[in-house]
Parts: C-alpha cells; sequence; structure tokens
C-alpha cells in the first residue's frame, strides 16, 4: 500500500543498509557524499516520525504482515523516537565531519561500517521483542568494534579486541536471559510480555532480569564493567569515538531503560531496593571518571573518562522513578545532551589534535589559539557537560535534582552537584590553556582547516546548549511513551 | 509580541549581538569595533531611559517563556532591575571608552571586547530575571563570561587568579542551585514576588526554609564577597583595571548583592524574613564583612588590593541595609547599591591611571601623584572621600540613611559598625591622600609609559570616565532629591516592597 | 530425566563454563573458543526449549539459527583482529597522499 511504502519506520533501518552496501562496492575510502545524503533522507523520516507520534501516539509495523510471535514486531513511542532523532542528528553531523577528516584517505572501511552501525542503532531502537533486539544490539557491536579496529595501527586492534570481548560477553549474556525468557514466558514480545509478568516471579525470570542487566550494563560501561571504554574510546579516530560515546552506549542504556520499564517492571516493584545497584555504581562512576579525566595525559582520554562518568549520571535517575515523570525526562534530556556534545567534543578535540600534530592536553596551549571556532565548540560542550546554564545538561541536573527532592533521595542530588563541580575541573583544564600565552617553544604556524571539520563541531555544541531552551518538543515526546 | 514584551529582550540583545559580532572581528579593525561597542552601549542607555519612564508612570515590562514543564523563562523590568539596569548601562558606556583607551594595542583586544559584551549581557539578565530560575541561568552565565577576562593577560598569576575566581563561584552557584531547587520544589515556582512568597511561607516547614535561605545566600554571597566566601576578589585584582572596574562595581559583586535584595524582599518578603529570625543573622554577616573588610585593607600596600578589601566592605552596606527591618534601612541599602558602583568604579580607574602612566602599583609608589596628574587625583579624592562618607557626596546620602535605618531597626550596633567603618576608611583612605597631594614626587616614576605634554596629564579616554563617575557621585547627593535620582528610585521601590505601611 | 531438561542442564553448565572461560583465560585462542561455548549452551537451552511439548516449537529453533550466525560472525571477526594483534600488520596501506601523515593517527 502507498501508505506503507513510506513508512519511515521500515526506511529506517532500510536505508543505512543500503548506503552500507553501496559504500562498500567502490572500494575502500569511498562513498562519502551517500551516506550524507542518506542520513539527511533519514534524520527526514526521524522527524517525521516524531511528528506522527506527538500526534497519534506510538506506533507499531509488522515486518512482513506476520504477527508476534512469529513475526518480527517493530514499535516506535516517544523514547524511541527520541533516541532516533538524536542518533540522526549526530549521525549526520559526524559524517559531515568524517568526509574532510578522512580526506587523506586514512578512512578505508569507515562508510561501510558506518552505515552497518546505524541499520543497527535504529533497528534497536525500533525492534519490539527481545530477540531481535539481541541481534540489532550484536550487530551494533560488531560494527563499532570494526570501527575501532579500522585504522589499522596495532593499538587499535589491542583496544578493538578488548571492546569486542567485552561486547560479546554482554551480549552472550543477554542471550541467554532471552532464553529463560522464552522458556518462562513462551513469547519473548515485549507489549505481550509486560502484560505477562506479574507476582509471584518464576525464579527463571529474576536470573534472566540478572544476566541481560549484568550484560547491558557492561556494554553502557557502567562502573566497574567500564574497562574497556577509555582505550576504545580514547585510540580510535575522533569521529569514531564521536559515534561510539555519543550514540553507541546510548543504545545499551536505552535497552536497559526499556526492560526497567517494560517487561520486569514488576520485577522491580517487588523488589525497589534493586534501583539502589545501578544508582550506587553510577555514583562511583561519576567520581572515578571525573577523577580520571583529572588526571588524564592524552586530550582522547580525558574525553574518554568524561563519558565513563557521564553514563553514571544516567543511572542516577533510577532511584527516583517515583517522583513522577521527572525521572524519565531527566535521563532522556542527559542522554541527548551528553550525546550531542560528546559528540562535538571528540570531533573539536579530532581537529586540534590534528592541526597541533600532538594529543597531550599540555600540548593544546598553541594550538587553541589557531582555531577559535573549534576551542568555542569545545567550550560550548564542555558548559553542557559542567550542567551550567543554559544548556540541555543544565537543565537534565535541574530536573535530576527536582525528582532526587521528590523521592526523598537527597544523596542522588549531591552527586549530581558534585559530578558537575568535578566536571568543570577537567574543562578548565583544557580551557585554560586556551588562555596561556604562548611560551617561544610553541611555533604558532597557520595551517588550513576545512571549515566543515570546525562548523560541524560548533553545530553539535550549540545544539547541546539549545537543548536548554528548546526541550518541549522532546517533552511532548516522553508523554508517549510506552505502547 | 508587545513592545512592553520586546524591551526587555532588546536590551539585552543590546550588548548581546554587538559581543557575538566582535567575536568574529580580526584584530586590527579597531574602528568597526569600538563603534559596535559604542553603539550597543548608546542603545541600551537610550532603552533603559525608555523603560524607566514607563516604570515610573506605572507601566509593567515582562515576557515569559515555557522551557520545561512547570519551568519559565522570565523576564520582568520593574523599578528594582531598573535601578540596577540603569546603573550598568551607564557605567558600562563609561568602562567601554575606558577600557579603549586602556588596551590600546593589548593583543587579543577582539575576544576581550566580545567576553565584555556578554558580561554586561549576563548582567543586564541577572537585572530583570523575573524569576530564581532565569536569576541562576545568567548568574552562571556572568561566571563564565567574566573568567577570560581575568585571565586575559594569560600570565601564570593571571591563571591562578582566575582559578581562584572559579573556584568559589562555581561552587557558591552548586550550593545555590541546590537551594533554587529544592525552593521551586516546594512552591512550584521561584517567581520574585514583592511582598515575597506568602502562600508558601506560611505552609512550609521553618526548618526548611531557614535551610533554604541559608543555601540562597551562600551561594550570592560568594560574588557578593560575604566574609568567609571573599577570598577569590583579592585574587581577581589580577586582571587589567577595566575588568577590576566592571566586575566591582558594574557586574559581580553587585550581581551577588542584588540577588541579596531579590532573595530577601521578594522571596521571602521583609516581613516573613524577620518573623523567621533571618535578618538579625544576616546584618551580623554583613556586620562582619563591613569591619573585617575595612580592616584588611588597612594593611594593604598594593593599591587594588586596597581597593579590593574595601570593596568587600562597602558592597556589605547593602546587604546591611538590606537586613535592617525599616523603609530608611531599606532605602540606604538600596540607594548604595547605585552610589557604591560609582564610587569605586571611580577609584579603580584613577587606579587603573596611576598604572597605565606612571606604573604605579603600590600606596608606597604613589607620592606626589597628584601633582603630576591633578584631574585623575581630583577624581581619587572624591571617590575615597564618598567612601568615608564625607558630606556632598553620594556616599554620605546612604550612610546617612542606613544610620537611620539600623535605629528604626533597634540595632543601635549597627551604627556602631558603620561608624567604625567610616573611621577605618579614613584611615585607609586619607594617607593615600596625603601621599598624593603632600609628599614630593620621586625622581623618576616606576614606569612611564605615558609622558606628560604640557597640561596633558594622560590618555584622555583615561581621563574622561573618571572625571565623569566622579562628577556623577557629587550630582548623586546634590540632587538627590530629585525624581530621577538614584535615592528616589530607592524609595519608589521601598514603598512597594512592604505589605503593609512601614514604621 | 526429559530431554528438554538434560538439553537446559547441560546448556546451562556450558554457558557457565564458556563465560568463565572468556572471563578468566588469558590466550586469546582459547577465549574465541570459550565464547564459542557460552553460545553453545544458549543454543543448547533454546534447542531444548523447543522440544519440551509433544510438537517442535519453531521460534527457538529460529532464534538458534540466527544466533549460530552471530556467533560465526563475531568468531570471525574476533580471529582477524587477533590475527592482527599477532603479526602486528595492517591491510594494504592507504592511497599515496601528499598531506597524509602515516605516524599519527588522531
Amino acid at each position: 500500500m502507498p501508505d506503507d511504502l513510506f513508512d519511515p519506520l521500515v526506511w529506517l533501518i532500510l536505508l543505512p543498509i543500503l548506503w552500507a552496501v553501496l559504500t562498500f562496492l567502490p572500494g575502500p575510502g569511498r562513498g562519502a557524499v551517500v551516506a550524507i545524503v542518506s542520513l539527511c533522507l533519514q534524520l527526514g523520516c526521524a522527524v517525521r516520525l516524531t511528528a506522527d507520534i506527538i500526534a497519534h501516539g506510538a506506533r507499531t509495523h509488522l515486518a512482513g504482515g506476520w504477527p508476534a510471535p512469529l513475526g518480527i514486531p517493530l514499535a516506535a513511542d516517544g523514547l524511541a523516537a527520541a533516541m532516533l532523532v538524536l542518533t540522526q542528528a549526530v549521525g549526520l553531523a559526524v559524517a559531515l565531519y568524517a568526509r574532510s577528516y578522512f580526506r587523506d584517505g586514512s578512512s578505508l572501511w569507515f562508510w561501510p561500517l558506518t552505515g552497518f552501525l546505524f541499520a543497527g542503532m535504529n533497528g534497536l531502537f525500533l525492534s519490539g521483542d527481545l530477540f531481535n533486539l539481541y541481534v540489532t544490539l550484536e550487530l551494533v557491536g560488531l560494527a563499532a568494534v570494526g570501527l575501532v579496529a579500522n585504522g589499522g595501527k596495532a593499538e587499535q586492534a589491542a583496544a578493538a579486541l578488548r571492546y569486542l570481548m567485552a561486547s560479546l560477553i554482554g551480549s552472550g549474556a543477554y542471550l541467554f536471559g532471552v532464553a529463560l525468557v522464552y522458556g518462562a514466558c513462551g513469547t519473548v514480545a515485549l507489549d505481550h510480555l509486560a502484560g505477562m509478568i506479574s507476582a509471584p516471579v518464576p525464579p527463571a525470570l529474576w536470573l534472566a532480569f540478572a544476566l541481560m542487566a549484568a550484560g547491558l550494563l557492561l556494554k553502557t560501561a557502567l562502573f566497574p564493567l567500564h574497562y574497556w571504554l577509555p582505550p576504545a574510546h580514547g585510540d580510535a579516530p575522533a569521529p569514531v569515538s564521536a559515534l561510539l560515546s555519543a550514540l553507541v552506549v546510548k543504545a545499551s542504556f536505552y535497552l536497559f531503560l526499556r526492560l526497567w520499564l517494560g517487561p520486569f517492571a514488576c520485577l522491580v516493584a517487588l523488589a525497589p531496593m534493586l534501583a539502589w545497584l545501578p544508582a550506587l555504581l553510577g555514583s562511583a562512576a561519576v567520581l572515578y571518571g571525573s577523577w580520571m579525566a583529572i588526571r588524564a595525559e592524552r586530550l582522547k582520554m580525558l574525553i574518554a573518562y568524561s563519558t565513563v562518568a557521564q553514563l553514571g549520571y544516567l543511572f542516577l535517575i533510577f532511584p527516583v522513578f517515583g517522583g513522577g515523570a521527572l525521572a524519565l525526562q531527566a535521563g532522556l534530556l542527559h542522554a541527548t545532551a551528553h550525546g550531542t556534545a560528546k559528540a562535538a567534543m571528540f570531533i573539536a578535540a579530532g581537529t586540534l589534535i590534528r592541526v597541533g600534530e600532538n594529543d597531550s592536553v599540555r600540548g593544546m596551549a598553541g594550538v587553541a589559539n589557531q582555531l577559535p571556532v573549534t576551542l568555542f565548540a569545545f567550550a560550548l560542550a564542555g558548559v553542557s557537560l559542567m550542567g551550567l546554564p543554559p544548556s540541555g545538561g543544565f537543565l537534565a541536573k535541574w530536573l535530576l535534582i527536582d525528582a532526587a527532592l521528590s523521592s526523598g533521595q537527597l544523596w542522588i542530588a549531591v552527586v549530581a552537584i558534585t559530578g558537575g563541580l568535578l566536571a568543570s575541573v577537567y574543562i578548565f583544564r583544557v580551557l585554560h590553556l586556551a588562555f596561556r600565552v604562548p611560551d617561544g617553544r610553541e611555533e604558532l604556524r597557520p595551517r588550513p582547516v576545512p571549515a566543515a571539520m570546525e562548523w560541524t563541531a560548533l553545530l553539535l555544541a550549540t545544539a547541546s546548549v539549545g537543548l536548554g531552551l528548546f526541550a518541549m518538543p522532546l517533552f511532548a515526546l516522553l508523554e508517549r511513551v510506552g505502547t | 509580541m508587545t513592545v512592553n514584551e520586546l524591551l526587555p529582550l532588546a536590551v539585552i540583545a543590546s550588548s548581546l549581538i554587538p559581543g557575538l559580532i566582535i567575536f568574529t572581528l580580526p584584530e586590527r579593525q579597531v574602528a568597526v569595533r569600538t563603534t559596535l561597542n559604542l553603539a550597543g552601549a548608546v542603545t541600551k542607555i537610550l532603552l533603559t531611559g525608555l523603560l524607566l519612564i514607563g516604570v515610573v508612570s506605572g507601566e509593567s515590562f515582562a515576557v515569559r517563556y515555557t522551557v520545561a514543564p512547570g519551568l519559565e523563562l522570565v523576564f520582568k523590568a520593574d523599578a528594582l532591575a531598573l535601578l540596577f539596569v540603569s546603573l550598568s548601562a551607564t557605567l558600562w558606556l563609561f568602562t567601554t571608552l575606558y577600557a579603549i583607551g586602556y588596551l590600546e594595542q593589548a593583543p587579543h583586544r577582539s575576544r576581550f571586547f566580545g567576553f565584555f559584551s556578554l558580561c554586561v549581557t549576563a548582567t543586564m539578565g541577572i537585572a530583570m530575571a523575573g524569576n530564581l530560575f532565569t536569576f541562576f541561568i545568567f548568574y552562571e552565565l556572568l561566571t563564565l563570561t567574566t573568567f577570560p577576562l581575568i585571565v586575559h593577560r594569560g600570565n601564570a598569576k593571571a591563571l591562578r587568579g582566575g582559578t581562584v575566581y572559579l573556584g568559589y563561584t562555581l561552587g557558591g552557584g552548586a550550593v545555590l542551585l541546590v537551594g533554587i531547587v529544592w525552593l521551586h520544589h516546594l512552591a512550584g515556582q521561584t517567581d520574585f514576588v514583592q511582598g515575597g512568597m506568602t502562600a508558601l511561607l506560611d505552609s512550609a516547614p521553618r526548618l526548611h526554609l531557614q535551610a533554604i535561605f541559608l543555601l540562597l545566600i551562600a551561594g550570592v554571597g560568594v560574588k557578593a564577597a560575604l566574609v568567609p566566601l571573599h577570598g577569590w576578589l583579592p585574587q581577581a585584582m589580577v586582571a587589567p583595571a577595566p575588568v577590576s572596574a566592571l566586575l566591582h562595581a558594574v557586574a559581580v559583586v553587585k550581581a551577588g548583592a542584588f540577588g541579596v535584595v531579590r532573595i530577601v524582599y521578594e522571596i521571602y518578603g521583609i516581613e516573613s524574613a524577620r518573623n523567621l529570625d533571618l535578618l538579625a543573622p544576616l546584618a551580623m554577616v554583613a556586620g562582619v564583612t563591613i569591619l573585617w573588610g575595612s580592616g584588611r585593607a588597612l594593611f594593604q600596600d598594593d593599591l587594588k588590593k586596597r581597593l579590593a578589601f574595601s570593596t568587600v566592605s562597602q558592597v556589605s552596606y547593602i546587604v546591611l541595609g538590606v537586613a535592617l527591618f525599616g523603609m530608611a534601612g531599606t532605602v540606604g541599602g538600596l540607594a548604595h547599591l547605585v552610589h557604591q558602583g560609582v564610587m569605586k568604579i571611580t577609584l579603580f580607574f584613577c587606579a587603573g591611571n596611576y598604572a597605565e602612566s606612571l606604573g604605579i602599583h603600590k600606596v608606597s609608589e604613589m607620592n606626589g601623584g597628584g601633582r603630576r596628574m591633578p584631574l585623575t587625583s581630583l577624581a581619587f579624592a572624591i571617590g575615597a572621600l564618598g567612601m568615608m562618607g564625607a558630606p556632598m557626596t553620594a556616599g554620605a546620602v546612604s550612610k546617612a540613611w542606613l544610620n537611620q535605618g539600623a535605629m528604626d531597626a533597634g540595632m543601635d550596633w549597627a551604627v556602631w559598625v558603620l561608624t567604625g567603618s567610616s573611621l577605618l576608611n579614613a584611615a585607609y583612605f586619607l594617607p593615600i591622600l596625603y601621599r598624593l597631594w603632600l609628599r614630593p614626587a620621586p625622581a623618576e616614576w616606576p614606569h612611564e609609559r605615558i609622558p606628560a605634554r604640557g597640561w596633558r596629564e594622560t590618555d584622555w579616554l583615561l581621563l574622561l570616565p573618571p572625571l565623569a563617575t566622579a562628577g556623577t557621585v557629587l550630582l548623586a547627593s546634590l540632587f538627590a532629591d530629585a525624581a530621577i535620582s538614584p535615592l528616589s528610585l530607592a524609595r519608589l521601590i521601598g514603598r512597594m516592597e512592604y505589605l503593609e505601611p512601614s514604621p | 530425566m526429559s530431554s528438554g531438561l538434560l538439553f537446559a542442564i547441560v546448556g546451562c553448565l556450558l554457558f557457565v563454563f564458556g563465560l568463565g572461560g572468556v572471563i578468566l583465560l588469558d590466550h586469546l585462542l582459547r577465549r574465541i573458543l570459550a565464547f564459542n561455548l557460552m553460545g553453545s549452551g544458549t543454543f543448547l537451552v533454546l534447542v531444548g526449549l523447543a522440544q519440551r511439548d509433544g510438537t517442535p516449537d519453531p521460534v527457538p529453533q529460529a532464534m538458534v539459527l540466527t544466533g549460530i550466525v552471530v556467533a560465526v560472525a563475531a568468531t570471525a571477526l574476533a580471529l582477524a583482529l587477533a590475527r592482527r594483534l599477532h603479526t602486528g600488520a595492517s591491510n594494504p596501506p592507504p592511497p599515496a597522499n601528499p598531506t597524509c601523515r602515516d605516524d599519527r593517527h588522531a
């Protein structure tokens, strides 16, 4: 039917697969333009889907017309739509950056791998059953590992291998959990499961929840399972780090959140103390990640540890779901603000490192003055990460503190505030250097930088700050969560 | 969008847009940059004038914007806002002129003037904020935009000063945020309402309200340099003189004091604040700060540090005025907000002149400066006399009201504090005047950069602003009863803040 | 003991051994083998589930087939990376380009 032919749900998954193949065929290093055009179309689809959901509520689509449990249902509600828009928007900006960044030909198979990455991520956000989520999760993991290893250097191979092992453990545990769920309930469709699981809950389901949660927490690099993230994000090329930190880790977080709110909501209601575990680990992540970022020698390591800390924030929302809609708003806003800000920061760092030919934090002193637009982008992104107004990070922090006060969990507010202050220490470590008068050792050789590299960083950083003022569509979407 | 809604936004835009454009200008385009700066400053003054006329005739200027469910960005140009706005707008013009003269040939001027404009934008936002949420946004923006100004010189000392500044202000901001969110959580909104949020205050538990007050005051107290949160202010003296002038007279410190005013009058309300036993501790903290600041100033040889501690002391006059229950105290505090601004900026302009023309940074080097730079020293003398509360200066006017307010509130110890402070002020300013006029000049100045030529003692751009502001110090006192004087505006505001007719 | 229960128990054991192997072993190839063991354990559980009623249930069988494909792909990637790590060699160097700097990646 003509209507179904242009269903944005379907094209969001099909398009990336198409351009992944199309960019693979011409050989290594080609295909940037195809990818960018396609990402524009995907962004259009995501926006259209968002408008649709705000107007009419959550949507489903049955692949091939086959109903569950045999068929693969696709489902999109407010939360999924928000993540989809974030993914396509950040992806488009990073793709524009990567086109200029990889002009020297070092991209090899960046474009096909990114295509599969997006296919997997879009599929993950749109999947309606646990097993399809496993498949897309695995696709995302493998594509991400491929991207990390793409450069061809030995240290990248080591980081990629460590990432791969962690990813496989995570999804292996998840799959076993899916098997247990199927054994206990006879279906893996999310909407059926939500109604099916009620007290008393069989032990198999508790085990399933534990395994799936553990696997997803490993994939989201929650302390202390974060060990694979800093080498992977720190050693990869800048556009890859941006995609990984901004989007890939958010995918597994989204899945964890989906499980928490959907099928396993009954288990959570039976044992409310469960929520403390991710929150405590999240607090430790905030403190540890910030501490390591403050001490990092290399710029990209600093930013990678910052990701570890910021991911900890996301898990602080779990004990405060009692405070109403605030917790979900805080979590989603933080994920979106962090996604845009971290991507901006990584690609700004990529430009700075390439021009300065030096990847240490100290080395930023000379080059920062040559690239004012990039530095400003870095600073703006930093403002959002520190949670200073008027950014999206600030609004997320406000909502989190409000939710914490509503549920009486004051310690979460304290962690949020402390995290913000620690973030300002490591952000200003870098920004300080921009104001330092360079002593004669640092040459100020002007070097032309493609405009796309500087302005995509600024665009993303501005988006992160703009979220603090223009977040109302996000809140409208969140009213449409759940089918 | 009506004109009334547009005007507050236009005031903010009048420095935001030139600031953003200036960032993109190359260093050598001095003329374009100067034009933008001055055009912005003049536009802002004109718009402020329009707003003042409107407010005095009873119009309201407010605009709201929903950021999140239950959270609104509100700009409201009421009489209290305009007190601060008019001070900032006028002094911004003078400081811009001064900065243009001071930073001639200095590096990174585009960056400097860009952040300079953004700093004033943030100040305008603080002044016109209609609720604590909006206030906080611009409060933190002020921190972010003043940091590059403080570390402008880029040497190790400047960076260290900047780090200390950030440590204090970001910490204060964190505490303030907790207080604001807590208040919002209890009340559902944080709007500034004349007379305070009476509905909330009747229903919420006393301890909670007192705790929130402590958090809020501690948060704004960092910028207002209340003891013991004042440590950043002397360290921030590493900034170039125009920045010190701006920080101490116009932007940062005043923003903190303004925050205290808003919180006491329009969040809690003066009557409720008294009922919650909040005014007495606040007055005591202010008293301690006044004496401590003046005391420390006595022992500083560095001129700017002496002025810094003097600021610590003088800004607490405003806080003291706020904490004194009674119309006179209120009026005294609010008037002093403006008066202290003009007086302090005069002093900092002059300090900058001494440093720039003669290389003088210490009080001990100022011998004979009066004869070499008579006009600058005259302006300095007027400012110093104002600080001491000498007759015919603005300082005398506000001190008189504050003394009256102390007696009205039954806090006679405050009169002793004020008197003590005046004596200390005399003790650290009179020796400077003595050195300037009555001691012989040294054979050679430390670093004479701008040689005297006939009548000319220094660059006219550096001379005009201090003379103008010194003149304002005198005018504010001589014409204190005129309709548009700071004192009259303070009295207008004071009348509106009290729920019942005050004693 | 029914065959379904047997499959389930053996599957769990295999999963646990495999998981332990991936986490605790040092040798790269053995870890990859352990991962495959983990996968096999899961598949065995699923196959057991497929035959717990009289008629075979197609859904777990489909899951197992998909799972095997995914495991093969993942194993291939792991082996390729292990080989690259071992030999330190990269694939053919990128095309020669005057602005290219081999020794610095960012």
